[in-house]
């Protein structure tokens, strides 16, 4: 209801291509989002929109908030001011858990894996709220335990099985190298059954061969989970080869949105990257 | 009435120093040095030694007393914290928790469990103001406390060691960056806080002339309780709690009950961990993700 | 493909440990050849396994460090104790008189810790310890001031005496503050003891093969990565300290109902450090570990009388080496080789 009052209002779009699924309803719609630490304003006035099924990156300096806006939008920081829609749905007021559970699933710069579990078991916990049972079904082992058990067993190898990574299942998930942490981090989110994966970095460290092989990755699962993907990147290859729209964020700031190629022509943003040009 | 206030701010004085000690160490190796309380005890039974074995009065006494604390604190560190700078909290505080209970079963076996009677150390007459009389001790202990917090917050602001210990506490590896030796300073932090326990060990033990192995065990809780009460990593916080804890434990035992004026302070700390964990002046400290 | 996993041939050999050492028990008893003084260490034995079994829970299979553990066990003890006494008319059998103490004496111990764990799980690291801790000093206090006395129009309670309960004359007085509860009628048997052990191990070996565990320990792993995944971090903290303090209530109630007296100074902070000593030496998150290692140190005291006084500073300096080596990379790389070459000799030798 709120909702349709909104949109009769001519507001400017926050989709970052307005174009892209113009009849479409947006499935995260971010406004006016703005953190203050202490007296030091992190993130201030961030608009985005994504559709249903948009691969978009988010990329500018170091500092500039980009990991900030992911624990905005996560919930790991409550937001200053500004609003997120997650289907039309306000999540304000939620923790970071129901957050995850409403529908949005993350990675992490620093890789949070749980180390000393293995690697099946890091993919069930990420089952954890779709193949469910109780505790007395778990210890008195019942028929539910053997089924739902055999359910997530499945699941599991199925979602490892995007990366090749079922061999891994039983191995200490803190003993795999740098890559397959990262890879096992993003089965592990769309695990939880997200509409919109968060990657922060999801390239850091990879070598090149591994980098475009997680590019095709990025867009198999797109179209196999039907999922909105927000990354954050340093990779320029793999943003422009990937994203099919782009926010540039400096200072906390918005200050160019757009398709790659609009992007990689913006004045301003070559300016952010590079500093101020005196001479061609 | 009166008196009971002054007594609390007597006993709250003990704690403020014993907190000083927790809230350093906690403030620049984040740990909670479970044999604190501990080091007190060793800090009385030194300074029982010296003036009832070997007759010395009462301030070269307490100078002994501090010096082996100092020395103790800074064995303490090396051999049981530092190497495990690295390992996991809970890691630190089985550790902590081993060397409490190592300097207490220690001192049962060199002491025994029956109590000593402590000397007196402070051999002034007692105030008399009107009807009320107050101690020399609770007058002592007060004024040791006030010289001690003016010094140390002279000392951490304005002496290049002192900044050294804050700059630490913030950030040790921009520290170390600085050029600022870390492990140093570390160890001279328990060495200012296992000094300041000797003081505290003295003065508990001339309020409250009875000494055990056990002896500073409780204060030492107690006193955790003050610097988490007042704000962990807080100087003035550690005074502040310190003296209401003393005031209130007093007013419990006066008013309420002397067998669960223990679970009265407690329920203290419990409160306010539950409604303001970083204490009355304490500061915030984000997680970083 | 493998018939059973790993896990479940562990957690099946735990259960064949416990099942040997009753019978090995049972037949030097029956021999004659245990010794009275061990023989009377056989339930103590019991509880103190299922008090380093629960402890674990918490502090190996959660993360979390409890220093207040010996409080549940104190409230399960005297919870117990009421029960037994109360029911001595009602049931007069012993065996089912004992069960329903040691199940009220949980539930309410786990009452305890719901009590308890709600303010406190909201606490991380050293707060928490000192927390529990704290609460463990404070059921100390309130159990060492609280009177309860019988007659014929129920149970009285009070805070003060034992005159205060107001009894009617032929009323019993069940627990007398300090002088804790008296004249307790011994219904512990070691059989009941071994059983407790293995459902408090059939608990938490299944528990930690399933969902919930699973749960525990990635929150235990990575909090804020847990809660990343949709997991509801608070309700599985609670529950591995609740299940926790339950048994430990259980093993109070064993424990209490094997003596003609006890008192509440027993369960102090000594108490929990002894059950952390235990799960230490047996390795944090180690269930066997934890069986052996509170089994051998309850039993080695009393054989070693003579080193009595040396037995705490011992304890202290186990706590303190354990810790030390189990933190160094390098110290572990030799113990492990070490082991490694032990082995290779040992199979050596079998070949031959």
């Amino acid at each position: 209801m709120s909702n349709k009052d909104i949109k009769l209002v001519q507001l400017p779009s926050p989709n970052f291509v307005p174009e892209r699924d113009v009849n479409k309803p947006l499935m995260l719609e971010v406004s006016h989002l703005g953190i203050d630490f202490g007296g030091l304003t992190a993130v201030n006035d961030f608009n985005i929109g994504m559709s249903p099924t948009e691969i978009s990156g988010l990329i500018g300096p170091n500092g500039a908030g980009k990991t900030t806006v992911f624990n905005l939008l996560t919930k790991v920081y409550e937001p200053t001011r500004g609003t997120i829609l997650l289907d039309g749905r306000d999540t304000h007021g939620m923790n970071t858990i129901q957050v995850n559970q409403a529908g949005i699933a993350r990675t992490f710069q620093n890789i949070r894996l749980f180390d000393k579990l293995t690697v099946e078991d890091n993919v069930k916990i990420g089952l954890h709220n779709s193949i469910k049972y109780h505790m007395p079904t778990g210890v008195f082992r019942l028929p539910k335990y053997w089924k739902e058990e055999k359910k997530a067993h499945d699941r599991a190898m199925e979602l490892l099985s995007i990366f090749d990574m079922q061999g891994m299942a039983k191995y200490i998930a803190g003993s795999l190298p740098y890559g397959a942490q990262r890879r096992l981090e993003i089965v592990r989110a769309l695990a939880t059954e997200p509409k919109l994966l968060l990657l922060d970095e999801p390239a850091a460290g990879m070598n090149p061969s591994e980098t475009s092989e997680l590019m095709e990755n990025i867009e198999k699962i797109r179209d196999e989970f039907q999922i909105a993907i927000l990354l954050i990147e340093h990779d320029m290859n793999l943003v422009m080869g990937v994203c099919e729209s782009i926010a540039v964020l400096n200072f906390g700031e918005i200050i160019a949105k757009g398709t790659p190629s609009d992007i990689q022509n913006n004045p301003k943003v070559i300016e952010a990257y590079l500093g101020k040009q005196k001479e061609g | 009435m009166l008196s009971y206030l002054i007594n609390g701010i007597s006993l709250g004085s003990v704690y403020a120093i014993i907190a000083l000690g927790y809230t350093m160490v906690y403030g620049i190796a984040k740990m909670l040095n479970f044999a604190h309380g501990d080091v007190i005890m060793i800090g009385g039974y030194m300074a029982f030694c010296s003036t009832s074995y070997l007759g010395w009065p009462a301030i070269p006494s307490v100078l002994f007393s501090i010096i082996v604390c100092t020395m103790l604190g800074i064995v303490i560190e090396r051999l049981a914290y530092k190497p495990l700078r690295d390992a996991s909290s809970l890691a630190v505080l089985i550790t902590a928790i081993g060397v409490s209970y190592f300097l207490q079963n220690a001192a049962l076996l060199i002491w025994s469990s029956n109590p000593k009677a402590f000397p007196n150390m402070v051999d002034l007459p007692n105030l008399v103001v009107g009807d009320i009389q107050i101690s020399s001790v609770a007058i002592v202990t007060i004024i040791a406390c006030i010289v001690i917090m003016i010094a140390l917050t002279m000392f951490t602001t304005k002496t290049k060691l002192g900044k050294a210990m804050r700059a630490v506490s913030e950030d040790k590896g921009a520290a170390q960056l600085m050029g600022i030796n870390v492990n140093a300073t570390i160890s001279m932090t328990f060495a200012i806080g296992s000094g300041l326990a000797a003081i505290a060990g003295v003065l508990l033990c001339s309020a409250y002339p009875t000494l055990m192995p056990t002896t500073g065990a409780m204060p030492g809780i107690k006193a955790f309780t003050a610097a988490v009460f007042g704000g962990i990593g807080s100087i003035p916080g550690a005074m502040l709690g310190g003296i209401l804890l003393g005031i209130i434990e007093i007013f419990a035992k006066a008013y309420i009950s002397t067998q669960l004026s223990d679970a009265i302070v407690f329920a203290v700390l419990i409160i306010v961990l539950i409604v303001k964990p970083t204490g009355l002046l304490g500061k915030k400290m984000a997680e970083k993700v | 493909m493998k018939k059973f996993s790993k896990q479940t041939i562990s957690g099946f050999v735990n259960y064949g440990i416990i099942i040997v050492f009753f019978l090995l028990f049972q037949i030097l008893s029956a021999t004659g050849n245990l010794g009275s003084s061990l023989k009377g260490q056989l339930i103590p034995i019991c509880s103190y396994i299922i008090m380093a079994l629960s402890l674990n829970l918490v502090v190996g299979i959660s993360g979390e460090l409890s220093l207040g553990h010996a409080g549940f066990m104190s409230v399960g003890a005297f919870t117990g104790v009421v029960v037994a006494n109360s029911l001595s008319t009602a049931v007069p059998n012993g065996i089912v008189r004992l069960f329903i103490a040691l199940f009220i004496g949980a539930f309410v111990a786990g009452i305890a810790g719901i009590i308890i764990g709600i303010p406190v799980l909201r606490l991380r690291g050293d707060y928490l310890a000192i927390v529990t801790l704290a609460f463990g000093e404070i059921i100390k206090n309130v159990l060492n001031c609280l009177y309860v006395g019988i007659d014929g129009r129920g149970l009285h309670f009070s805070l003060k005496d034992e005159q205060s309960l107001h009894m009617e004359p032929g009323g019993r007085t069940i627990l007398s503050g300090p002088m804790g509860a008296l004249g307790i009628t011994k219904l512990s048997t070691f059989f009941v003891g071994i059983i407790l052990i293995l459902l408090v191990l059939f608990y938490i070996q299944n528990f930690v093969n399933s969902r919930p565990g699973r749960a525990i320990a990635a929150i235990r792993d990575n909090r804020i990565a847990a809660e990343a995944c949709g997991i509801p971090v608070t309700k599985y903290k609670l529950m591995a300290f609740v299940t926790s303090a339950a048994m430990a209530g259980s093993a109070g109630a064993l424990y209490a109902l094997n003596f003609s007296t006890v008192v509440p100074k027993k369960f102090d902070f000594n108490t929990s450090i002894l059950v952390l000593v235990f799960v230490v030496l047996g390795g944090i998150g180690n269930l066997r570990g934890s069986i052996i290692a509170a089994a051998v140190l309850t039993v080695l005291p009393e054989l070693l009388r003579e080193f009595q006084d040396y037995r705490m500073l011992a304890y202290a300096i186990v706590l303190i080496l354990v810790m030390l080596v189990t933190n160094n990379e390098k110290a572990m790389a030799f113990i492990n080789s070490k082991i490694k070459s032990l082995f290779k000799k040992l199979r050596k030798g079998e070949a031959r």
